[in-house]
Formats: structure tokens, sequence, C-alpha cells
């Protein structure tokens, strides 16, 4: 079975290059690309029309409700989210009820995501039993039963002596530690970041340098430990210095990043929006344009949409007490739109912390244009308006910040191992 | 002069002829109070709830007494005793009494912004008596009708308002409403009550309470909460007296006719002497509270009178 894609752009982060041309997928392969001339045949074609042909994006740190609370996102309805959104492989997050602590959960999960997901979906487990930051979990049994990576996501383990150790067991194993720079106490009860706005509206903040001290004692623990580390979401501009060092100094430590802080401030909450209350909390503008200074000379590897699926009644509350998160696996990458179409950054450097950025750092094939690489694919157009609608998402919870946004670009098909996962109507 | 919003969340959305209105208004009323029948039919046959999620005797009983001198039906509900308990979320207990029709609803809240959001829900006209450290509206609106009437004028004045900034929702609406009429404000306090960012609001900010006390016409004292005082955000009680503490020496590098403000209630020999708060001629306390009662009569007359004109504007009959 072999597919041709004719006539497409080919985004091809790896290389660092856009060209027009031709993609040839065999079972389920990229088995070759190439410019105009010299076609090879194929059992079928897909006229691009000059469209954008790019790697599927990896989208590390997806929350799916599964297993407790199903009514919020299903693996069908995240999965459905994932390929309507061009996201071929969702690495989901722990912090579920109960906790994907153990292997038994973990193949719970496994096996719903198989079921009813039409992309790849990655699981991690959690680094300590319950996310409660004492004991660590049984990190082999978990490798073994398909955990990529360990997080206790937003919960940061305050215990030193409990997260040096885990780092070191983990390090063992060859295990990928993703953590949640933060100091726990400054920030404990913040709904915003400090500084006028937050003054202005009177919510409970935290300072920005809360991230950086967080960040400090995680590096601090890596030289110690030696451990394979990645911080979920680096959002100011103060913690960029401590990471760009550490990176120099050898360490094994990547940097994510999410597409609502590259895509809005903290003005942004505007009368206690609370579709806007993130965690961390949005940061001032010069936060973000450090952020994506930081994408772009390489301090900051990945972006993630950073999907945190919340029902109405969650964040119909003050602000304070609204729950936090944003649903985005639609919105990423027209969201991500915005900083190619404000000439941020190019289309081959979104899809290198998009999609080849998070496949290298949990040592996937995926990620890449180049023979050999698994035809997890998105066509997209990067230019078509939309209005976003958040009633039309798939995600079974609505709640983004982008509702009503004019926003460019449309996802034309996703496929996944050469196989089309969604094709736009 | 004409108030032009639907509701009063807090100071921050009004210009200053809003202001204006509403304390011309209140100045009629604060005459209509002194006299011996205190009654006017302004608000007749129309019904105010308030609703106070945190506890409250002074703003509740001010609020309470201006509807009812309005001739306003008037309830007040002691929320935390009530629904809350019951888990009951807070747009769930709007949309319960706005099945009620109510007019008038004032609403006290301890979270920022909740205020705000009941607002959203609600088709009628929504009076903020103290949302978490938003804004606390009437306060500052009673405090520039005291000031209007002791200074003869609310602009081009020197005003200090001391203490517990961080916390403070008074602090907030008076900033913004002494800025908006083109007054100098200078924030007193130690750095730790100080709220992050303050220097962009168009204040000046003082450490040392000689200096910041300096040539003022007002000065504003906070109340410091009790929770604040141990050892969190000032070393103790009697140290913070000691530097921050208003009495007759430190009021003495203010002007010679300065006023002295309080909203009340006093914590007397921590954040202000005793004696000092009694002294007739210079602290105007007692007019605040007078004050209070005339300004919720004035914002709930305004309030009322656009609701009537927008629900008639849209049934186009005479209510």
């Amino acid at each position: 079975m072999s597919i041709l894609f004719t006539n497409a752009r080919l985004i091809d982060p790896e290389a660092g290059t856009e060209s027009l041309g031709w993609l040839l997928v065999k079972d389920g392969v990229i088995a070759a690309t190439g410019s105009e001339t010299a076609m090879p045949k194929a059992d079928e074609q897909v006229e691009c029309t000059g469209a954008c042909l790019a790697p599927g994006i990896v989208d590390i740190g997806v929350k799916v409700c599964e297993p407790g609370e199903r009514h919020k996102e299903s693996y069908k309805s995240a999965g459905m989210a994932a390929a309507a959104g061009g996201v071929t492989t969702m690495v989901t997050r722990p912090d579920t009820l109960p906790t994907i602590d153990t292997p038994e959960v973990l193949s719970f999960a496994l096996r719903r995501a198989n079921e009813a997901a039409p992309v790849n979906v990655l699981p991690m487990a959690a680094l300590t039993k319950g996310r409660e930051g004492l004991e660590m979990t049984e990190i082999g049994f978990l490798m073994d039963a398909g955990a990529v990576a360990f997080t206790d996501c937003d919960r940061v383990i305050s215990n030193t002596k409990v997260f040096s150790r885990a780092l070191t067991y983990a390090r063992s194993l060859g295990a990928l530690v993703i953590a949640h720079p933060q100091e726990p106490i400054l920030s404990e009860g913040a709904a915003v970041t400090s500084g006028k706005f937050a003054s202005l509206r009177g919510l409970p903040a935290v300072t920005a340098m809360a991230e950086r001290m967080g960040l400090d004692r995680d590096i601090a623990l890596l030289e110690m430990t030696g451990a394979a580390y990645h911080a979920d979401q680096i959002t100011t501009a103060r913690a960029l210095p401590a990471l760009a060092r550490a990176k120099r100094n050898g360490l094994n430590i990547t940097a994510g990043t999410s597409i609502h802080h590259l895509t809005l401030n903290e003005m942004d909450v505007a009368n206690y929006r609370t579709f806007f209350k993130v965690k961390p909390p949005l940061r001032a503008e010069d936060d973000r344009q450090a952020v994506i200074a930081a994408l772009r000379d390489g301090t900051i590897d990945v972006i993630s949409s950073m999907h945190t699926p919340q029902d109405e009644e969650s964040k119909r509350l003050p602000y304070e007490e609204a729950a936090s998160g944003a649903v985005a696996l639609e919105t990423l990458l027209p969201a991500a739109l915005r900083l190619y179409h404000a000439e941020d950054l190019s289309l081959p450097q979104l899809f290198r912390a998009m999609a080849l950025n998070p496949a290298k750092r949990l040592g996937l094939d995926a990620g890449r244009l180049c023979a050999g690489a698994p035809a997890d694919l998105v066509l997209f157009n990067p230019d078509t308006p939309i209005v976003l609608d958040r009633f039309k998402l798939k995600s079974k919870s609505k709640n983004t910040p982008f509702d009503g946004a004019r926003m460019q670009g449309k996802v034309l098909g996703t496929y996944v191992a050469g196989q089309p996962v969604f094709e736009a109507p | 002069m004409t108030y032009s919003h639907s509701h009063l969340l807090g100071i921050e959305p009004l210009a200053p002829p809003d202001i204006t209105a509403i304390l011309d208004l209140a100045d009629q009323y604060a005459d209509l109070n002194r006299r011996d029948v205190k009654h006017s039919d302004a608000l007749a046959g129309l019904t105010q709830i308030n609703m106070f999620f945190e506890n409250s005797t002074r703003t509740q009983a001010s609020f309470e007494l201006a509807g009812k001198r309005l001739g306003a039906d008037v309830m007040s509900m002691a929320m935390q005793a009530s629904s809350i308990k019951k888990g009951e979320t807070l747009i769930d207990t709007a949309l319960t009494l706005n099945a009620m029709h109510p007019d008038l609803l004032v609403v006290r809240h301890p979270h920022s912004g909740a205020v705000d959001l009941l607002s959203e829900k609600v088709n009628c006209a929504v009076l903020n008596a103290g949302d978490g450290r938003h804004e606390h509206p009437t306060q500052a609106l009673l405090d520039a009708l005291t000031i209007r009437r002791a200074k003869g004028r609310l602009h081009r004045l020197n005003i200090a308002i001391c203490g517990d900034i961080a916390h403070s929702r008074v602090a907030r609406s008076n900033i913004m409403l002494l800025g908006k009429m083109e007054n100098r404000v200078r924030l007193i306090g130690p750095p730790t009550l100080m709220p992050s960012g303050i220097a962009d609001f168009g204040v000046e900010v003082f450490e040392d309470m000689e200096a910041g006390l300096k040539d003022v016409d007002v000065v504003m004292m906070l109340r410091l909460q009790r929770e604040r005082m141990d050892g969190g955000f000032i070393p103790s009680e009697r140290e913070y007296y000691h530097r921050y503490g208003l009495d007759a020496e430190k009021l003495s590098h203010a002007k010679e006719d300065a006023i002295v403000m309080h909203p009340g209630p006093m914590n007397r020999g921590v954040e202000i002497d005793g004696e000092l708060a009694d002294d007739i001629n210079r602290s105007v306390i007692q007019q605040q509270v007078e004050m209070g009662v005339a300004v919720r009569m004035a914002a709930m007359d305004l309030l009322a009178r656009n609701l009537l004109a927008r629900r008639q504007a849209q049934t186009g009959v005479m209510v």
C-alpha cells in the first residue's frame, strides 16, 4: 500500500527547510521525498495544491481524563481532537483519578487508548505514588508496561531527598523525568503573576522568580544525579539564563513551554476570565517575548499544548477558586501559526519544537520527513482564516481561551502511519 | 450629569462625571438624613437583596438603612450560614435569587472578581459591597464625599493612605477614585504590606511615616487585620504602632488643618491613637459613617433610575 503526496510544501524541521515537492509513503513509513521531477508511482495520490505537509505534532503533556473523569475528556474525544489538530502522538499525563502510578492502572489506560484513540498514545507515569512526593513509583515495571516518561505533573516534589533519590533511580534505568519547576511555597494558592495587573485585580499572586528558584534547585539536583530531565514549562525571562547555563555545562536537560504562554499574556485575563487561568499563570509581555526568543535560539526545545480539559462547573467560579488549565489540542497549530505570521518563528522552527524535538527527547523516530520515519503527517494551510467557536471543538470540555479568536491555519488532513485519521470536511 | 452604568462593581470603570453624579446626589441625601422625617420614595416598590458572603455589620447596616430610607423592600441574607454550606455554587445562588426578581443586589464576597461574575448572570443592578482584595467602591465614594465636604473640593489635594495597602480593597478603590479626580496620592506602609507593581499606579510610595505625611491635606488610615500581626508581615503589634500608628506627633507633620479618616472598625492603639480618633477637630471618622448611608442611597437611586429606563426601553411601556 503506497500513497504519494504531490505538490506539497514540505516542512522539514530536521533540515530546517521548506520546499515544494512530493512525499511517498509505503507501508506506513515515509519511503522517499523529492522535488517535482521524477515522481514515483503509487496506489493512491493526494494532490496537496501547495499546502504544507509537515511531520505530525508530538504533544508532551496531554491530559486525558481517563480513568476518573471521563465526562471531561475520554481517549476517544481527546484522540479525535488531536487528529483534528494535527497531533499524531499524544504523550499523556498521569494526573488522573486515580493517579497512573502502577503498571495495572497504566495498562488500563493504554488499553482504553488503543481501543478508542485514532492517534498514537504514549503514556507517562507518576514519579511518586499518588503524586504525593513521598515514595517513588515502580519505575522499572512502569517502563516495561509502556511508560515513556515520569512526572508528577504540576506538583513539585518539595522533599529534596525524595526527589534526588527518584532522579538517581530513574537515571539507572535511563528513564526521563519531567518536572514542573516552581518554588512550591511561594506559588501556593497563586492565581496570577505578581505585578501591577495582579494588584489591580486583587488576586493572590506568585512572583515570576519562583520559577527560576524551582529550576535552580532542579539543576543542582541534576548535577548531583546525572538524570535525564525535562522542564515541562519554562515561561519567564528570569529562568532562561539558568537553563542556558545548565545546557552549556552538559547536563541532560531540555525544556518545554506551553502554547498559551507563547501567545497570551497576563493582561488577557482582563475581567477575571477564568478560561485564561492556567498553571503556571500567564506572564508579562516581556516574559512572553523572552520565551519566544529562547525557542528561536534553541534554549527552549519543545512547545506543548498542556491540554487540560475542565468542565464548565469548575471554571464558572470566582477566579481564585476556578480550576486551572485549558484545552488546546485543536488550537495548538493555529495558535502556533500566530508566531509564524508574526515572523517570530519559521515553519521548520515551529515543527522542530512541536514534532522533532519532543520525538527526539522520547527516543521516537517520529517528527521527521526523511525516508524511514513513520508516516505521521499533518497537511495544513497556514493562511486560511478561522474564527474559533469553542462549541465546535471535538474535546468534551470546551475551556479554550481562544473562543471567538481570529486565527489563521486550518488542518486539511492528519495521517498516522500513512492512514488518514482526519480529513477536513 | 448622570451616572452611565448599570452596575456599581468598582471605581475602575467609572469616569469622573459618574463619580460627581453620585456625590452630588449623595449631598442631597445627606441633608435629608439630618431631618426628622428621613424618607423618600425613590425606590418605592423595588426589592433590594443584600447578600453578604463575608461577615459585616457596618456596611450591611448602612446598605439596609439606605434602602429603607428610599422606600425599597429590603432583605438581608447572611450567606455563609446558608447555601454555601450546602455546596451550592455562587452562580446557582445568583440564579435562584434572580428568579425572585430583585431590582438591586448588594453583594460582598471574600473572593476578588466574584461580584463581577455574579453581575453577568442576573438582570438587576448589582452593587459591590466589597470583593476580596479587589474593590469596595461605596467606601471610596463615601470617603470622597467626606473629603469634599470637609475640604470644599475633591481635586488638587495631597492625600496619604497608610497601612496594609496589599490586602485592602478600600485602598485600591480609593487610589483609583482619588487619582481619577486629580489628587496626589501617597501610600505609606512597610514594604511587606505594599502590593507588587504599586509604583505603576501613579502614586508616591513612602516607607517612612513622617516623610510621607509631610504637608498632606488628608490622612487615611487602614485597618490592620489581626491575622497579619503574627510576625508574617510585620514583627509585632507594638513595633507597627511605633513606626506606623497615627498619633499627634506624627500627625504634626501633616498640614495644620489635615483631616484624619478611618474606614473602621478601628484597632485603637495599633494603627491609630484612641484620643486622636475621637478628636472632633481632626477626625472625620463619624462623618464617614454618616456619608456612607447618603452615598449608598445615591448609588442605589441612580442605578434604579437606569434599570427602570432600560426596562422601559425594552418593553416600550412605563413601569
